[in-house]
């Protein structure tokens, strides 16, 4: 019997029967069923898998827990075989702890700012009525979602592949609510703040801010609905911004404040976290205004893609048609192709693409072969976007870990 | 215990996370004190899922930055063996 350590020495290298499956050595650390994470598990640091455990908090389905407090709870894979993303499965994501239940009736937005003609305040029954409704498709994802697949490991929250989930978004164009407050010429950025709080009095808030040109997108929304429901208090109840193509880190939750400004907001969120070498990644909408000479605000989401459906190690008996599932998304230029090889990277083939829900929707796709040798086949998915842009091999390794899109890899078994 | 007493002053909504009292810290010289300290603004799930691969500067960058950036109110004289406890029982040795 091999003891943990062993275990965790023997690295990917080594093999250990267990039962009547085959687990890979850290496997055995998982305190939740390995499949939940999907190939993940392969490469999570084991603290992160030890101490990960099955929860549901209030109003939500168990999902994996990465930290009680603030809560930050990972969707398993299997829930990536929808195109909608339940709302009672959709992941959970908090920098601060202290999260505020508000009352629909006493909530506000307030609209404001030294670039604003005329401050506003719009109570949910205005959001609901004064205003042109709208529904944007969106994939919600983590900046740092596959931050736990960093080699070498980068502190933070060791995410899988769940920090991310497709919905249907209702709400109110931004650039409508601009509108109205009337903008001032040299209007920079709109600076947008939630009702969540640290618990220490210096731990700076989580206020974030995107370039008025931005804002002014049609497709950026203040949404009150997900999938045909109030969002979930812990998806940002009763009011939260949605960013489509660009990281959730801008999607502000229970959201409180719009503040334009003629200068570069300076908080910490902005100036010093959530930044990526500058130049380092492929991104074609850039926040000026917030660029260093070395790095760069994070902004829209890498060209990427996940295999949903099978397990690694999954067996198949020969004749059999195996069918590869899966997802694939970029920052909103759309999907243009996602190509599957089956042969570790040799030689690839054009996967179906699903139905398309518009640009800001990971859109499935699927495979179907026959194989006509036993053995292993190790599939990879690999996705492009209609600007040409594709998944790396290499990983591009960033301080802060994020934009994590290395072509996957599932080997199943021909028996 | 001292974990508790600080979550009671915290507040009401450190109380509110439901779970995190089932944490349990290798024993060992400093846990009291990582609890006591860390506790204040996070679970302590924080220190195990970022295990085992910070070094013994990688564990103290992290501290200090919870005390320079994020406020943790921490004593400059309990930094050093908070930083020991972190590296002995959940640093990357080598």
């Amino acid at each position: 019997m091999l003891s943990r350590r062993d275990l965790i020495k023997g690295g990917l290298g080594g093999f250990v029967a267990v039962g009547s499956g085959i687990l890979l050595p850290k496997l055995a650390l998982a305190s939740v069923d390995p499949e939940l994470w999907g190939t993940a598990v392969k490469e999570l640091p084991g603290g992160a898998l030890e101490s990960a455990v099955l929860e549901a908090l209030p109003g939500k389905k168990p999902l994996i827990k990465k930290t009680y407090r603030p809560p930050n709870y990972e969707t398993p894979v299997k829930y990536f075989n929808e195109v909608f993303t339940p709302n009672d499965v959709f992941f959970v994501r908090y920098h601060l702890a202290n999260i505020p239940e508000i009352n629909p009736k006493e909530w506000r937005l307030k609209v404001g700012g030294d670039s604003v003609e005329r401050p506003l305040e719009i109570t949910l029954e205005d959001l609901k009525t004064k205003f042109e409704q709208v529904e944007v498709v969106a994939l919600c994802q983590c900046s740092g979602n596959r931050r736990g697949l960093m080699k070498p490991n980068v502190p933070g929250i060791e995410w899988g592949y769940g920090a991310m989930g497709n919905a249907k978004w209702k709400g109110v164009r931004l650039k409508d609510i601009l509108n109205k407050a009337g903008l001032k010429a040299g209007a920079l950025e709109v600076v947008v703040d939630g009702a969540d709080t640290g618990v220490a009095a210096g731990t700076p808030d989580f206020i974030k801010s995107i370039p008025v040109w931005k804002a002014l997108d049609e497709n950026v929304i203040i949404a009150y609905e997900m999938n045909g429901e109030p969002l979930p208090h812990w998806n940002g109840f009763p009011a939260r911004l949605v960013v489509p193509g660009w990281t959730a880190t801008y999607w502000i939750k229970h959201i409180t404040s719009i503040n334009v400004v003629a200068k570069p907001f300076d908080g910490f969120w902005m100036k010093t976290a959530y930044r990526v070498p500058l130049g380092k990644f492929p991104v074609v909408e850039r926040f000026i205004s917030q660029e260093t000479a070395v790095n760069t605000p994070i902004t829209e989401m890498v060209v990427n893609s996940l295999i949903t459906n099978i397990k690694d190690g999954q067996a198949f008996r020969l004749g059999q048609v195996v069918e590869v599932k899966g997802m694939a998304w970029d920052g909103g230029y759309g999907i243009k192709m996602v190509e599957i090889s089956i042969d570790g990277g040799k030689s690839w083939q054009e996967a179906e693409l699903g139905k398309d829900y518009g640009r800001y929707s990971w859109r499935p796709w699927t495979y179907r072969f026959k194989p006509t040798k036993k053995g292993t086949y190790t599939i990879m998915a690999k996705a492009t976007n209609r600007i040409g842009q594709t998944q790396t091999f290499e990983l591009i390794w960033n301080p802060a870990g994020y934009h994590h899109n290395v072509v996957q890899k599932i080997s199943i078994k021909v028996l | 215990m001292k974990r508790f007493v600080t979550l009671m002053v915290v507040g009401v909504f450190a109380l509110a996370f439901a779970g995190e009292e089932k944490i349990k810290l290798k024993d060992g010289k400093g846990k009291e004190l990582v609890e006591a300290n860390c506790s204040v603004c996070h679970s302590l799930d924080y220190i195990q899922m970022n295990s085992p691969f910070l070094d013994k500067k990688g564990w103290e960058a992290s501290v200090n930055k919870m005390i320079k950036v994020f406020g943790a109110p921490i004593k400059q004289e309990d930094v050093g063996p908070i930083v020991e406890y972190l590296y002995k029982y959940y640093g990357k040795k080598e």
